[in-house]
C-alpha cells in the first residue's frame, strides 16, 4: 500500500533521513522503532506531507489493484483526502475546541453528513468517555483521554492508512494496553497502520512487521517475531536478555 | 460635574469604543492565526473611508450600498495585504514580518497622499442620518446610533461565524496549531486568507463610521486609530475576539473619560496616556484580560 | 584564531576623510556640502541603530526620540541667553542663563539621550520581538507629546528656530569617525561577540553566562547617545527643530537603511546611509516638480519589502567586506 523509496529529508540544514526505504502492505500493522532522534517522526511527517523529501519517492495506492502514485510532493490536504490520517506526536488535540468539535474537525474534508454521524457514534462507542461531555474543552482532559480523542479524531476521516506517532507516550501501562487493544481491533476492521513507537515491546507485540531506525537509516527490518528474537534488538530496545 | 455630563461622556465613549472594537477584532484575528502584527490594518480603515466617500459623493451610490462597499473594500484589501506582504514572510522571524507590515502601512499612506493629496476631505452623510436625538440630558445623532448598532450586529455575526461554522472551526484550529490543522485536511492558505478578509472587512466599515463620526478624512487617518486599536486588542488579550471587543470599549471609554473628566490641561497628553498604558500592559499583563498564553510561532 | 582589522585601514580612512573634507569645503557649493553633511548624520544614525538593533537583535523604533532629546538639549544649551529669554519666557532662570559652546552641548545632549535610554530601557527591554518594537514606537510618541506640551522649554509645536549654524563637515566628519570606531570596537570585542551571541540564540547565550539584560541595556544606551548627538548636529545644520522633525517615518527610514545595508554590518549601514541620502535628494525635487509627494516613500517601502522577501540579509548580511578584515590565518 505504501512504499517509501530511498527518501532523503532535511529539516532546515540538518540532514535527518539519509535514504529510508520501507513498505507497508495492505491490512498490516508496521512498527517503526528506534531511539530518540533517529528520524521516526520526520518519516511520518514526510509521509503526511508536512515535510518534503529532497530525493526519493513515496508511492501510495488505496487499493491493491489500483495504480500507485507518488505522494512525496503533494500538499497535506490532498494526502488526507486520499485516505491517510496522521495522529501526531503528543496527540495534537485542539485544546480550545470542544471534544465534539475535535472529532468533527477530523472529518473536515468529508461531505457525507449521515456517514460522518455514524462514524461519530462508532468512535463514541469505542471510547465512551468522549460521549460523556462533548462540549468540554479538550485541553482540560487527561493525557489518556486526549489520546483517545486524538485517535478517535483520526478515525473520523475514515482513513485507509492510519499513521500514529508514539501513541503510548506519557500514558500509564493499563491505558497503553487499552489503546493498543483498540488499535488491534481497528486493524481487524480493515485499517492499515504504520506506527512509530519508542516502547519497542508494545510495538513489536502489536505489529506484523517492523523496521528499526538509527540516525536516519534503516538498520533492521523483518517480521516482528524475528526482530523480537534478534539479539541486537533485544539488547538495545527490549531491555536485554 | 453633572450626571448628565458623565452620561454624555459615556455615550461618546461607547461610540468610540465600538469603532475601536471593530478594528481591534481584525488585529486579534490576524495575530491569532499567524502570530504577526498587521501594522497596515489601520490603513484599511483609511481606505474604507475614502472608497466610501468616493462612491457616495462622486458616483452617487445610495447609502446602504456604500456600507456594503466598505465591507467589500476592506475584505479585498485584507486579501491583497496577506498575499503581498504576509504570505512571503511566513517562516521569517517575527520582527521581519513586523517591519514588512510597517512598510506596507507607510506605502499605503503615501500612496494615499500621492493619489489624493494630504488635504482633508469632508465626509458628508445624508441628512436623515445627521438628525440629533435627545434622551434626557444626553444627545447623539442618528449616525451615532447606527454606528453602535451595526457594530454590535457585526460583532455578533462574526462570533457566530467563528464559533458555529465550518470555516470558523478551521480558523480556530489553524490559530491553535497550524501543522495539526493541515493534518486534518484544512487548507491553511485559504483559511488564513479568509481570516484576513473577515478581519479587514470590519476595518473597512470602521472607515465609513470614522468618516461619519469625525466628518473629515485624510490619508494619514489610519495611523492613530490603527495603533490605538492595537492597544485595545492587547488590553483585551491578543488573539481573543471577545478580548478585542472588551479592549475596544475599555479604550474608547477611558479615552473619552480621560479627556472629559480631567482638567483640560491634561487632554493634550491623551495619546501619551494611551501608549504608556500599552507599555504597562505589555510589561505586566502581556496576555491582556482575556487572552490565552500564546507560544511564539516563527 | 581571530580576525584582526588590517591595522593600516583605519588611519588611512581618517586621512582620506580629512583630505576629502578639505577639498570638498574648498570646491563644492553650499547645497552639495549640506547634502554631504546629511549623509554623515544619516550614517551616524544608521550605524548607531545597528549597535542597538543589529548586534543584539533588539528592535527599536525609538531612535528619533533620542534624536529629539539630544537635539533639543543641544539647541537649548547653545541658544544665546538673550534670545532664550525672548523666545522662551517661561524657561526656568537657571537654564535661561546658560549658554554653552557646541561641543559640550552636543555631549550633554548625547548623555541626556543615553540616560533616558537607561530609564526607558530597564522596563521596556524586557519585551521581545515585535512587542518591543511597538513599545519603542510608543516611547517615540510619548516623547513627541511631551515635547509639544512642555512649552516653557521647547516652545511646543512651533519649535525652536534661528539656531546657530554650527554644523559643518569639520563637526560631522569626526563624529562619523567616532561612531564608526566605537561600533567597530564593540562588534569585534568580546563584548560585541556576546551581543551577537544574544542575537543568534538567546538561550545558548544565557547558558554561557552572558548577562542578557545588561548587554541589551548598554547597547540601547550607546545607540541612544549617538542618536542624540546626531540630533544635535541635525538641529544646527537645519537651524531649526520642531517636534515633527522626529517622526515614525524617520524611524522607518533608519530601519530601512539598517536592513538594506545588512543588520549587524557596519559597512552596510555606512553604504546604506550614503545611498539613502542621495536618493532622498534625487526624489525631493522630482516630487516637487511632478507634484507627486510621497512617491519617494512609496518606492522605499517597496524596496524594503522586496529586500525582506528576497534578500533579508541586506547588502552585507552581518559581515564586513573582506578587505577590511585581515584574517590571521
Amino acid at each position: 500500500m505504501l512504499s517509501i523509496e530511498d527518501i532523503h529529508v532535511y529539516r532546515g540544514r540538518t540532514y535527518v533521513l539519509k535514504g529510508i526505504s520501507l513498505r507497508v502492505e495492505y491490512g498490516q500493522i508496521v512498527a517503526l522503532l528506534g531511539a530518540n532522534g533517529a528520524g521516526k517522526t520526520t518519516t511520518l511527517r514526510t509521509i503526511s506531507g508536512l515535510l518534503r523529501p529532497n530525493e526519493g519517492r513515496i508511492l501510495y495506492g488505496t487499493e491493491p489493484n489500483r495504480k500507485k502514485i507518488d505522494i512525496s510532493r503533494i500538499a497535506p490536504e490532498e494526502i488526507v483526502r486520499m485516505g491517510i490520517s496522521h495522529c501526531p506526536e503528543g496527540r495534537g488535540v485542539f485544546s480550545e475546541l470542544s471534544v465534539k468539535e475535535n472529532l468533527m474537525v477530523g472529518a473536515y474534508l468529508r461531505n457525507d453528513k449521515p456517514a460522518v454521524l455514524k462514524d461519530y457514534d462508532r468512535v463514541c462507542e469505542m471510547f465512551p468517555i468522549l460521549k460523556k461531555r462533548p462540549n468540554q474543552a479538550a485541553g482540560s482532559m487527561s493525557g489518556g483521554e486526549q489520546m483517545m480523542l486524538a485517535l478517535g479524531r483520526s478515525l473520523m476521516s475514515h482513513p485507509k492508512l492510519l499513521i500514529l506517532d508514539e501513541p503510548s507516550l506519557g500514558l500509564a501501562p493499563n491505558l497503553v494496553d487499552m489503546i493498543f487493544d483498540m488499535l488491534a481491533r481497528i486493524n481487524t476492521e480493515g485499517v492499515t497502520m504504520l506506527l512509530v513507537e519508542q516502547n519497542a515491546v508494545m510495538g513489536l507485540h502489536l505489529a506484523h512487521r517492523a523496521y528499526v531506525l538509527e540516525i536516519g537509516r534503516v538498520i533492521l527490518s523483518g517480521t516482528s517475531k524475528d526482530l523480537a528474537c534478534d539479539e541486537a534488538v533485544q539488547k538495545a530496545y527490549l531491555g536485554g536478555r | 460635574m453633572s450626571g448628565g455630563y458623565v452620561a454624555q461622556q459615556l455615550i461618546n465613549g461607547l461610540i468610540l469604543g465600538s469603532m475601536y472594537a471593530l478594528v481591534a477584532i481584525g488585529f486579534s484575528m490576524i495575530y491569532g492565526i499567524i502570530r504577526l502584527i498587521n501594522f497596515a490594518h489601520g490603513d484599511v480603515v483609511m481606505i474604507g473611508a475614502f472608497v466610501t466617500l468616493g462612491l457616495a459623493q462622486v458616483v452617487g451610490v445610495p447609502f446602504p450600498l456604500v456600507a456594503v462597499a466598505a465591507l467589500a473594500t476592506g475584505a479585498a484589501m485584507g486579501i491583497i495585504i496577506e498575499r503581498g506582504a504576509f504570505r512571503p514572510m511566513r517562516g521569517a522571524p517575527q520582527v521581519t514580518g513586523f517591519i514588512a507590515s510597517l512598510a506596507v502601512s507607510i506605502m499605503l499612506q503615501n500612496l494615499g497622499i500621492l493619489i489624493l493629496t494630504g488635504q482633508p476631505r469632508n465626509f458628508a452623510f445624508p441628512d436623515y442620518l445627521q438628525k440629533v436625538i435627545r434622551v434626557g440630558a444626553v444627545s447623539f445623532r442618528v449616525i451615532d446610533l447606527c454606528i453602535m448598532l451595526s457594530a454590535l450586529v457585526l460583532m455578533c455575526g462574526l462570533i457566530f461565524l467563528v464559533q458555529k461554522t465550518r470555516l470558523g472551526m478551521a480558523m480556530r484550529a489553524t490559530a491553535e496549531n497550524l501543522d495539526v490543522a493541515r493534518l486534518m485536511g484544512i487548507n491553511i492558505n485559504r483559511t488564513i486568507m479568509a481570516t484576513f478578509a473577515l478581519g479587514s472587512c470590519l476595518a473597512g466599515i470602521s472607515g465609513l463610521m470614522w468618516g461619519g463620526k469625525f466628518g473629515q478624512i485624510d490619508p494619514l487617518l489610519g495611523f492613530v486609530p490603527g495603533l490605538k486599536s492595537f492597544v485595545a486588542a492587547v488590553i483585551g488579550g491578543v488573539g481573543s475576539i471577545p478580548g478585542a471587543i472588551l479592549g475596544g470599549y475599555i479604550l474608547g471609554l477611558s479615552e473619552v473619560l480621560f479627556v472629559g473628566l480631567l482638567p483640560p490641561i491634561y487632554s493634550a497628553y491623551r495619546d501619551a496616556f494611551v501608549f504608556s498604558t500599552l507599555i504597562l500592559i505589555l510589561l505586566l499583563m502581556p496576555n491582556g484580560l482575556l487572552g490565552k498564553r500564546m507560544e511564539e510561532r516563527a | 584564531m581571530g580576525r584582526q582589522r588590517n591595522k593600516l585601514m583605519f588611519p588611512a580612512f581618517i586621512v582620506l576623510g580629512v583630505v576629502f573634507v578639505l577639498v570638498a569645503r574648498h570646491t563644492l557649493n553650499d547645497y552639495i556640502l549640506s547634502i554631504i553633511n546629511f549623509v554623515g548624520i544619516y550614517i551616524i544614525l544608521a550605524v548607531s541603530l545597528n549597535i542597538t538593533n543589529g548586534f543584539t537583535g533588539l528592535f527599536s523604533l525609538g531612535h528619533p526620540g533620542f534624536m529629539a532629546i539630544g537635539g533639543y538639549v543641544t539647541a537649548i544649551l547653545t541658544f544665546p541667553a538673550g534670545r532664550k529669554s525672548m523666545l522662551l519666557p517661561d524657561m526656568p532662570a537657571w537654564l535661561a542663563g546658560i549658554e554653552t559652546p557646541f561641543f559640550p552641548a552636543l555631549l550633554i545632549g548625547g548623555v541626556c539621550a543615553s540616560i533616558t535610554a537607561l530609564f526607558v530601557g530597564v522596563p521596556v527591554l524586557r519585551l521581545r520581538g515585535h512587542y518591543l518594537a511597538v513599545a519603542t514606537m510608543g516611547f517615540l510618541i510619548i516623547v513627541q507629546v511631551l515635547i509639544i506640551n512642555m512649552e516653557s522649554l521647547t516652545r511646543g509645536p512651533l519649535g525652536l528656530n534661528g539656531l546657530p549654524l554650527f554644523t559643518n563637515l569639520w563637526w560631522v566628519f569626526p563624529w562619523v569617525v567616532v561612531t564608526l570606531y566605537v561600533s567597530w570596537k564593540i562588534k569585534f570585542s568580546s563584548y560585541g561577540r556576546s551581543m551577537l551571541a544574544v542575537r543568534e540564540n538567546e538561550m545558548a547565550a544565557q547558558c554561557l553566562g552572558v548577562n542578557l539584560f545588561r548587554t541589551r541595556i548598554v547597547s540601547f544606551a550607546i545607540g541612544a547617545f549617538f542618536a542624540g548627538v546626531a540630533g544635535g548636529l541635525w538641529a544646527h545644520l537645519v537651524s531649526a527643530i520642531t517636534p515633527g522633525s522626529f517622526s515614525l517615518i524617520l524611524a522607518f527610514n533608519i530601519v530601512v537603511m539598517v536592513v538594506v545595508g545588512g543588520s549587524g554590518s557596519i559597512s552596510g549601514s555606512f553604504i546604506a546611509g550614503i545611498l539613502f541620502t542621495m536618493l532622498t535628494e534625487v526624489f525631493r525635487p522630482l516630487e516637487e516638480s511632478l507634484d507627486m509627494y510621497g512617491l519617494g516613500e512609496v518606492l522605499m517601502a517597496l524596496v524594503l519589502i522586496v529586500i525582506l522577501i528576497f534578500r533579508p540579509g541586506g547588502l552585507f548580511g552581518s559581515r564586513e567586506p573582506g578587505f577590511l578584515i585581515h584574517n590571521e590565518k
